[in-house]
């Protein structure tokens, strides 16, 4: 009798723990808003190319913004926009393409238009140094030379897709990333001798990887739009957020990370 | 409640479940269930039949199927001795290795593959032989990812198998022992057929986790149409796109996988 009352009393004290679970998530992210000044907590989804840029410019935004607090989800675009339109609780979405950037607007989840805030370019990332002389798209398809570009199904696969088009090279690559930190991880395992990636990827790696210019990439920018969700938490702190981003200072952060203006 | 349960007549206490057992069961029981039921429910079913066609699909099955399998016989040629090392050898240090062992298990996948990498990668510790040696590079291979599976799903083969062992009778290999057997033979021809359902059980759990294989597949042989994307691979970049299509991948390969499991249960392992 007793083991019976214990039981149920676990399970009781079980559920009211997740009923109270649900009760204080819901009482804090409702209470960020109305913090008068503070801008309470931001939570962006951002590009996986943003990684460097957006945490430095989340530090500073929140040393500008006493009681905010900004949290990061990085990924591939596309898994983002997946995670937004499935309901994740974001109040921003910084992608690397209007492409992607479209099926969240499309869907109904974003709060006005997007705002293009920054442009990237691809670059061949090489190991520091060279050591296969690549010099421009067309020293890929050498023998010996193994390849990552990212999935066509990202940003930066999808223009890597452009660029190569528009260079007439044809290209078997040995893998299919899916995000640019992945593919370009491979190069700095040493994996493959060279990636497509972004220059500011390249640049954000500079102590492994050196990042080879070629001219068919201008054929191939890719927009970075920025955007406050629809179903966003804390819309106010998402619009600070986005107007800190455009600051200079902001600016001043993402053109550093090699990142070019809109 | 003991010297009441004993007046109960025997087949009364059958009859009353707990509550407070039947409660966590059946939530748990929904828990598992309730995702499988939503993938069902959110299946684009109008356009099922052209999407199963789509050429990439079939590719991407095939290989699962052929690599989980080459996977599921390594880790039996190197597993089934492993176990039985662990079972039948005092050695010192047979805690430690028990424990390695079983690392696999709580490692992210995705951090077995950068594992893999630095040992059979072309700049790893054994990777740059195999390259200067015998010209083998093994990421961004079908080898590669074999490798991958069945550094994930090995554990699941020594555990079962190892547990087999122990819970075997060892009394029949002391029989065959003392009439003349050697250990090989004894091995061969007693043991083997001993915990022949524990291994036939190991190698389906082990065939299982190879086929759902993600992190360490993905991190160490790439993502390659028709060499190394596998299915999982190719419902993780789906869904980069087209969640519907994601959800068409993720049913062939539930169907596929339940129907083999069961098929196997039912000729090979009997359960007691």
């Amino acid at each position: 009798m007793k083991i019976r009352n214990a039981l149920a009393a676990l399970t009781v004290s079980g559920l009211l723990l997740l009923t109270g679970c649900g009760d204080s998530s819901d009482g804090g992210t409702a209470s960020a808003p109305s913090g008068g000044s503070s801008t309470g907590a931001v939570t962006v989804f951002a590009a996986a190319s943003l990684t460097e840029s957006f945490t430095t410019i989340g530090k500073d935004f929140e040393a500008a913004n006493p009681g905010a607090k900004v949290t990061f989800n990085f990924a591939g675009s596309s898994a983002l926009a997946t995670q937004i339109n499935q309901g994740a609780p974001a109040d921003v979405f910084a992608s690397a393409s209007p492409a992607t950037m479209k099926t969240v607007t499309d869907a109904g989840n974003g709060d006005g238009t997007a705002a293009t805030f920054v442009k990237n370019q691809l670059v061949i990332a090489v190991p520091k140094g060279n050591p296969k002389g690549v010099a421009g798209l067309a020293d890929l398809t050498k023998p010996g030379v193994k390849v990552a570009l990212c999935a066509e199904q990202v940003p930066c696969g999808a223009a890597a897709t452009k660029a190569l088009a528009a260079a007439n090279v044809k290209l078997t690559p040995v893998t299919l990333e899916q995000d640019v930190k992945s593919a370009l991880s491979k190069v700095k395992l040493g994996e493959v001798d060279a990636a497509l990636a972004y220059r500011t990827d390249a640049q954000a790696s500079a102590a492994d990887v050196d990042g080879v210019e070629f001219p068919e990439s201008a054929g191939a920018i890719n927009d970075y739009p920025i955007i406050v969700l629809q179903n966003a938490p804390n819309k106010a702190g998402a619009q600070a957020f986005i107007t800190y981003v455009q600051s200079d200072k902001g600016k001043a952060v993402l053109t550093a990370a090699g990142f070019q203006a809109p | 409640m003991t010297l009441k349960s004993a007046e109960v007549p025997r087949r009364s206490r059958h009859r009353r479940v707990p509550v407070a057992l039947l409660v966590p069961a059946g939530l748990g029981l929904a828990f598992l269930v309730l995702p499988l039921a939503g993938l069902l429910i959110r299946a684009p079913w109008s356009t099922l039949p052209q999407r199963l066609t789509e050429p990439g699909v079939l590719t991407a099955l095939r290989l699962s199927l052929q690599t989980a399998t080459l996977a599921t016989l390594l880790c039996l040629a190197l597993g089934v001795p492993l176990a039985w090392l662990l079972a039948r050898v005092e050695f010192p240090g047979r805690r430690l290795v028990r424990a390695l062992v079983t690392v696999p298990l709580v490692l992210p996948p995705v951090v077995g593959g950068i594992a893999l990498l630095l040992v059979f990668g072309r700049k790893g510790i054994l990777g740059v032989w195999l390259d200067q040696a015998f010209g083998i590079t093994l990421p961004f291979t079908t080898t590669g990812v074999i490798l991958a599976e069945a550094f994930v799903a090995m554990p699941f083969l020594i555990i079962a198998v190892e547990g087999a062992l122990r819970g075997s009778d060892t009394r029949y290999e002391e029989a065959a022992a003392t009439l003349g057997a050697r250990r090989w033979t004894t091995f061969t021809h007693v043991t083997l057929p001993l915990v022949a359902p524990g291994i036939a059980a190991g190698a389906v759990l082990c065939w299982a986790r190879a086929l759902g294989e993600f992190g360490a597949t993905i991190t160490f042989a790439g993502n390659f149409p028709g060499r190394t994307q596998t299915m999982p691979l190719a419902v993780y970049l789906a869904l980069e796109t087209d969640l519907d299509s994601a959800i068409v991948l993720s049913l062939i390969l539930l169907t596929v996988s339940v129907t083999i499991l069961a098929a196997l249960r039912d000729k090979w392992i009997t359960s007691p």
